[in-house]
């Protein structure tokens, strides 16, 4: 589904994301784990358009990617979700959701100026399925709140609404469950597998292990912007090199 | 009931409509509906920029500019060339719409006060060009326009164009509201709170700034124009910082994101100044007090702050959450 070859970027004199390869099959639940600053929101960055790469390639669906704008990925059916939210406080709580869902609606400004026919159904049917998602996301109660006035764990799950409000391909999820509490981490570990489930290609950067461990299909593994493993649960679990640099051998522990 | 009742679009509407209506009825002289006019006038221009800048985020200090422009276009064109008023009014608005979109293309790229910069000095150079093209524009005295004709019909007198203005006004309402409320308005206010998130849903940010701000600046042009035809007369005061600050002044006391706050604001600055100006030498000092407390006790604009408080179930909180 996706494909990573030799991807760098370099910020100044910083090598950010050096040579990196690999490949996320469909339908997985693939995971980017590594220390902090070991590059994996870079990473995110480079796939979803928001940076432009320094070299290497990302091929997407058999289509080169890399240093395309993230409308023209959208259109392509990519999402993601934010580690620092980006949400729109200034719109509701359903509206946001609704904003992820802007390619599937006709947004020319003279059919909304002048109530283009069936514009209206289209838009209350979106507010129907925004207000589904957030049901399913789990923030369900805030479906008639100010985006402003919600909680930071309602605020991430209204991110993952509407980065499934576009019916993406592959949603890539920016460390989902950090500042979550257990029980909150549970419910994310859960909406994760029954979206892979659903067929959805789930690309996630975590550092809560037990979620990582529990929910992957596949593991790649980052330290100082290198690729350090690659493989299962299982083979990340048990690589040296990973334990050494990473897990410290105490995996168990988190 | 209170909360349906303010989410509606029909009450603030209806309210409009009916003092639209009213007010010749009750205005005594040709000066009040004078007033009337300009309130009009400045309410559209508010609407238009609010558009821009209350629901977009994209800030504009020279929006006065694009004003000058459909009024001096016009003008030219009638007066020197002979062209048909309408004719005139819709090239002049075609004219200021291809500058928007050139200028825009170019300035749209700079955030917050860059911006706000390059539009300062797009106003100015505006002003400046209507000064000193004497040869066309009669310099700093401005030039004498004529009436204007519409399918045989001239408006002549405040009580005529004052429902040209009325109806315009009604009409920016209506439209710049199912605009705000319709998937491309949503949109517009997705990229000011977030472009990363707008961009990432699909929008093309920059396209939709140039966008709202050809839309912005063409609204403000054909006013111009009609402004032009209605004062008889135009100078380069019409396009220059004053005028831009002024329609500043409007959004963001009505209320950034509100379009009745505009409405609102410019009622404020066209009453203001009349209400003061029996307090010769005083009348400053009033007006910076008022526009002072305004902004410290209805920090979110005068409409938003009043729905605000009118919303919350206690009313305990005056002026609502102030971001």
């Amino acid at each position: 589904m996706l494909t990573v070859a030799n991807l760098s970027k370099a910020f100044g004199g910083v090598l950010a994301v050096q040579d990196v390869s690999f490949h996320i099959p469909a339908g997985c639940v693939y995971s980017v784990i590594g220390p902090n600053g070991a590059g994996k929101t870079t990473l995110f960055n480079l796939i979803s358009g928001l940076y432009t790469p320094t070299s290497g390639s990302i091929r997407f669906e058999d289509r080169e990617i890399a240093g395309m704008a993230p409308e023209r990925l959208a259109r392509r059916g990519m999402s993601r979700t934010f580690q620092n939210l980006q949400i729109c406080r200034n719109l509701s709580a359903i509206e946001n959701v609704m904003v992820g869902a802007h390619l599937t609606l006709n947004a020319n400004m003279f059919a909304g100026m002048f109530r283009w026919p069936g514009l209206g159904r289209a838009d209350r049917a979106c507010r129907a399925r925004a207000a589904d998602l957030m049901e399913r996301v789990g923030c369900g109660a805030f479906v008639r709140a100010d985006a402003a006035a919600m909680p930071y764990g309602a605020l991430k799950r209204l991110e993952i609404a509407r980065a499934l409000a576009s019916d993406p391909k592959i949603l890539f999820l920016d460390e989902p469950a950090a500042g979550l509490n257990h029980t909150e981490t549970h419910e994310i570990e859960t909406l994760v597998a029954d979206l892979a489930r659903s067929g959805l290609t789930v690309v996630v950067v975590e550092h809560d292990m037990k979620l990582v461990m529990n929910v992957s299909g596949r593991i790649l593994v980052l330290n100082y912007g290198r690729k350090l493993a690659e493989g299962t649960p299982d083979e990340i679990r048990t690589n040296p090199d990973v334990i050494a640099a990473y897990l410290g051998g105490d995996d168990e522990e988190e | 009931m209170t909360s349906l009742f303010l989410n509606s679009r029909w009450p603030g509407l209806a309210l409009l409509t009916v003092v639209v209506m009213a007010l010749p009825a009750i205005l005594p002289n040709a000066f009040y509906v004078d007033v009337a006019i300009r309130i009009a006038i400045l309410a559209i221009n508010g609407i238009a920029l609010n558009l821009l800048m209350g629901y977009t985020g994209q800030i504009s200090l020279g929006h006065a500019g694009f004003f000058g422009l459909g009024a001096y276009g016009s003008a030219v064109l009638t007066s020197h060339f002979g062209v048909p008023a309408l004719l005139a009014l819709l090239a002049s608005a075609a004219f200021t719409a291809v500058i928007a979109y050139g200028v825009g293309r170019v300035i749209l790229r700079l955030r917050g006060h860059y911006l706000a910069m390059a539009t300062l000095g797009l106003g100015i150079i505006v002003s400046i060009v209507l000064t000193n093209e004497a040869a066309w524009t009669g310099g700093p005295d401005g030039m004498a326009v004529d009436g204007f004709t519409l399918f045989g019909f001239t408006p002549s007198g405040e009580r005529q164009w004052y429902w040209v203005f009325a109806v315009l006004l009604v009409g920016t309402v209506v439209l710049a509201q199912n605009l705000i409320d319709s998937p491309a308005g949503r949109a517009l206010q997705a990229l000011h709170g977030s472009e990363t998130a707008a961009a990432v849903a699909g929008i093309s940010v920059r396209q939709r700034k140039i966008a709202v701000f050809v839309l912005s600046a063409t609204v403000s042009a054909v006013l111009g124009s009609l402004t032009a035809h209605y004062s008889g007369y135009v100078n380069p005061g019409l396009a220059g910082f004053l005028q831009s600050v002024e329609l500043v002044i409007i959004v963001v006391l009505g209320g950034m994101a509100s379009i009745y706050g505009s409405v609102f604001g410019a009622v404020i600055m066209g009453v203001l100044p009349q209400v003061l100006a029996g307090y010769e030498g005083w009348d400053s000092v009033a007006f910076g007090v008022i526009m002072a407390a305004a902004m410290i006790f209805l920090p979110r604009g005068v409409v938003p702050s009043l729905t605000a408080w009118l919303r919350s179930p206690n009313r305990r909180r005056g002026e609502g959450a102030a971001c």
